[in-house]
């Protein structure tokens, strides 16, 4: 299998912006593609922002930031894909979204461009079945925020093949991640036990038995932890977690994936978290988190 | 303002020597009753209306055990409270204040003052099994002990994924053999009994800990 020189990241959302940056970060030629000019714009403002702070932390020198922004392109045209290696999908959780993505892709792209998604709940095995390659297919789901956490969750499809594995395992070593090999089930291991938490503390809001301040109060002081869950939750959206969600439940049925009532009410009444200004707090601004 | 502290039995929150306890008068507007059996030692005061607030160290047990309760309507001067600690670890710095409905919010901020007058943090909360706590973390830590059981991952993995994904200081399985499956099997006894929620049924791996340990005894 080929070496992976040129990255391409579909999607730049929250999670596709963090990701475009750790493969320009690396050294990759990294195209960024979506189908909404202004959603590239944004995220080119988020990641110009993101890299101004890693300068003035002296993580990065303002060399360094040239050769990278250099290196990260965007665009609306997705033949721009076919120079890629590897393709990293990282659209919304919806099965026949993605399936109408890789087909589009795999006339795209070469034969031996591997095919990635990013999904945290849906199937490995399910999203390649419809990629037309399901051997040269592997998950790799980032978290968030991707720009800063090592951990990637990497699971094998059943007809993934060992080489399209190692290459994609070595890709993310090589840019400068932490693979973890999982087991391709509904969640994989975060998200089997983080959405259910989540749910949880919404549930605890929803009953009223603390205020969401004292919760992460509790939870940031109690127990080490470096978010509140319902701060996280602002951060990666309640859209986001009411998809994420719904496709574990429809997965497993276990009663605490179950979505919440209150999390459809905050979204119809436009508190989607920090992306909407409010979510289960009120925010100004819009900068990406960290530097 | 002053405070007084009685002592009734061991106490989960605050050793004899915690500059809290050693700061107590022998009276003053604040009472704070803590140890095992603080619920009794309350009950057995007279004139607590008159207090700015009553702090009751708590257990596993409603305030509402110790101060009644009436048509969703009781609160007063009188709050529990209990520091948040894992097993055998040592207690937290977070304090789990508990009101109830109509509990007074002098009572409530000249408590909070005094926690955080000794480096505290203090959340407050209903008065509900579990508390915040408890309640959210020990389904998560079942269902680890589940998923261990059935393979998804090696206990180092498992705790590798969750301390390197979600900035964790401490993976699940780690975190339970060090603070002492044991008690997490009385924790979730405790709500299983409260909620009656299968979430909180005691792991397998916990019930297997306690049998152990009632053996042992």
């Amino acid at each position: 299998m080929s070496e992976i020189k040129t990255v391409g990241v579909a999607g730049s959302g929250t999670m596709g912006a963090g990701i475009a940056i750790v493969a320009a970060r690396a050294g990759f030629k990294t195209i960024v593609h979506d189908t909404k000019p202004e959603a590239l714009a944004r995220a080119r403002k988020q990641t110009e922002g993101f890299f101004a702070k890693s300068v003035e932390r002296k993580k990065l020198t303002q060399d360094e930031v040239a050769r990278i922004m250099g290196d990260l392109t965007g665009t609306t045209d997705i033949q721009a894909l076919a120079a890629c290696d590897i393709v990293i999908e990282a659209v919304f959780e919806d099965l026949k979204v993605k399936h109408g993505l890789f087909g589009e892709l795999n006339r795209v792209c070469p034969p031996h461009t591997i095919f990635a998604s990013n999904t945290s709940t849906l199937s490995i095995t399910e999203i390649a079945a419809g990629s037309g390659r399901d051997d040269r297919f592997v998950g790799t789901h980032f978290c968030l925020p991707a720009q800063l956490m090592k951990l990637v969750e990497m699971s094998p499809g059943l007809r993934t093949s060992d080489e399209t594995f190692k290459a994609a395992w070595d890709f993310c070593k090589a840019m400068g991640q932490a693979p973890v090999k999982t087991k391709d089930n509904p969640g994989f291991i975060l998200n089997y036990f983080l959405i259910p938490f989540n749910n949880d503390v919404i549930r605890l809001v929803e009953a009223g038995v603390a205020e969401p301040a004292d919760i992460d109060r509790a939870i940031k002081v109690g127990l080490g932890y470096p978010l509140g869950p319902l701060e996280l939750l602002d951060l990666v959206g309640l859209d986001t977690h009411l998809l994420v969600a719904e496709a574990l439940y429809t997965s497993t049925h276990e009663p605490r994936a179950a979505v919440p009532a209150l999390v459809k009410r905050m979204i119809a009444a436009g508190r989607l978290g920090r992306k909407s200004g409010e979510g289960f707090y009120k925010y100004q601004g819009s900068a990406m988190f960290g530097g | 303002m002053d405070y007084q502290v009685i002592r009734a039995g061991e106490s989960r929150s605050f050793s004899g020597d915690h500059p809290l306890v050693a700061g107590g008068k022998d009276s003053g507007q604040i009472v704070v009753i803590i140890g095992a059996d603080a619920g009794a030692a309350f009950r057995g005061l007279r004139e607590t209306d008159r207090k700015a607030a009553v702090l009751v160290e708590l257990g596993a047990e409603c305030l509402g055990v110790h101060t009644g309760e009436a048509r969703g309507e009781e609160g007063s001067n009188v709050l529990g409270f209990a520091r948040f600690r894992l097993g055998t670890a040592e207690p937290s710095n977070l304090v789990e204040l508990v009101r109830q409905p109509r509990t007074l919010d002098t009572a409530i901020t000249a408590a909070r003052k005094l926690f955080e007058e000794y480096g505290l943090k203090v959340a407050v909360c209903g008065d509900f099994a579990g508390r915040i706590i408890d309640r959210l973390v020990r389904p998560y830590y079942n269902a680890a002990l589940r998923r261990l059981d059935e393979g998804l991952a090696s206990a180092g993995d498992l705790d590798m994924t969750l301390k390197l994904g979600l900035g964790y200081p401490e993976g699940p399985i780690q975190l339970l053999e060090r603070t002492g499956l044991t008690h997490h099997f009385d924790v979730t006894q405790a709500l299983f009994e409260a909620y009656g929620d299968p979430a909180y049924a005691p792991a397998r791996r916990a019930r297997v800990a306690k049998q152990r340990q009632q053996q042992k005894s």
